[in-house]
């Protein structure tokens, strides 16, 4: 029985993947991995991962310029990795 | 000489580092707790191996946001020594202070043995008592060793002689089967351009006594020594 709580909420998801050309050695297993395991049709796997976010906006969107900025900033490694990213509600 | 060793929750080879200095060397040094800021007084900063922030997110990018940090980079850019070990070489490239990043190991193991390195400076405060070409034998410890730098930056890092120590065999032929970990062109340390601020993967100070399997570690130190305490009389 929980209370219904008013604040409003939005959600972002940030992906991030290597950049082209960055050597993935967790992709190329999972390919070697999947061929064994019998898929020959797989050409490339490239690993990465992704941050859900939820925030406290008070109905409002996280602006694209904040969203940046962390992804920028934290979640992200320019030198090799590259982001994008989504905002679900 | 005053050497500090920084400690972020998840530092493992802070106490090795101070051993060396204190017991082997027998010269001045102070932990300093991350959160920490005054950095007066010290000649060179070591930011040391093991796992800072439980390596969470990428190895070395919490700890590049710790309080200390600020001061660390402040140092660094005013001519100060600092020495970045595994993880904190790994710190030191999430900060900017030195050019490039950290893949996985191209076999995607934890490695943890002895390896050769071979010296290819000895200008710098670092390893002034090495002879260029010399061999060192020293451990290293790290899953996230894979050292990577875009082709035109590689370029330039090799133009300004920023490679100080490749991992070699044990005869000092850089091969690929003496590469413990896949770093492009057998990369084991570098240095900022200026030469004040180095990273390497391998671990010095845990090779700086004889019973411990070997002491070619502690050139290092006794460089860093020998500069400063020759630098001030």
């Amino acid at each position: 029985m929980t209370a219904k709580r008013k604040e409003k909420l939005s959600q972002a998801v940030v992906y991030v993947k290597l950049k082209e050309g960055v050597l993935d050695p967790q992709g190329l297993t999972i390919k070697k991995a999947l061929e064994k395991l019998g898929y020959q049709n797989v050409k490339e796997v490239r690993s990465g991962k992704f941050f859900e976010i939820v925030f406290d906006s008070n109905g409002s969107k996280p602006s694209a310029k904040f969203l940046n900025e962390i992804s920028d900033k934290l979640l992200a490694n320019p030198v090799i990795e590259k982001f994008e990213i989504e905002v679900v509600k | 000489m005053k050497f500090g060793v920084v400690i972020f929750p998840g530092s493992n080879c802070d106490y090795d580092a101070y051993k060396v200095i204190a017991d082997v060397l027998k010269e001045k040094v102070e932990f300093l707790w991350h959160k920490e800021t005054s950095l007066d007084n010290y000649d060179c900063i070591i930011l040391p191996g093991g796992f800072s922030y439980g390596d969470y997110l990428r190895t070395g990018a919490i700890a590049r946001f710790s309080p200390i940090m600020k001061s660390v980079i402040k140092f660094a850019n005013r001519g100060g020594l600092v020495w970045g070990i595994c993880n904190g070489f790994q710190i030191l490239l999430e900060t900017g202070l030195l050019p490039g990043s950290m893949l996985m190991n191209s076999h995607l193991r934890f490695v943890c043995k002895n390896i050769y390195i071979k010296v290819e400076r000895n200008d710098l405060p670092y390893t002034q008592s090495c002879q260029v070409g010399q061999i060192l034998k020293i451990p290293v410890a790290h899953k996230d060793g894979n050292y990577y730098i875009s082709p035109k930056e590689l370029l330039e890092l090799e133009r300004n002689n920023q490679v100080i120590f490749r991992y070699c065999d044990e005869n000092g032929n850089i091969t690929e089967a003496s590469n413990p970990n896949g770093s492009l062109a057998n990369i084991a340390g570098i240095c900022n351009k200026e030469g004040n601020v180095i990273g390497l993967m391998p671990h010095p100070e845990r090779a700086s006594e004889k019973i411990l399997g070997s002491d070619d570690g502690r050139n290092l130190f006794l460089s860093l020594v020998q500069h400063t305490n020759g630098a001030s009389n």
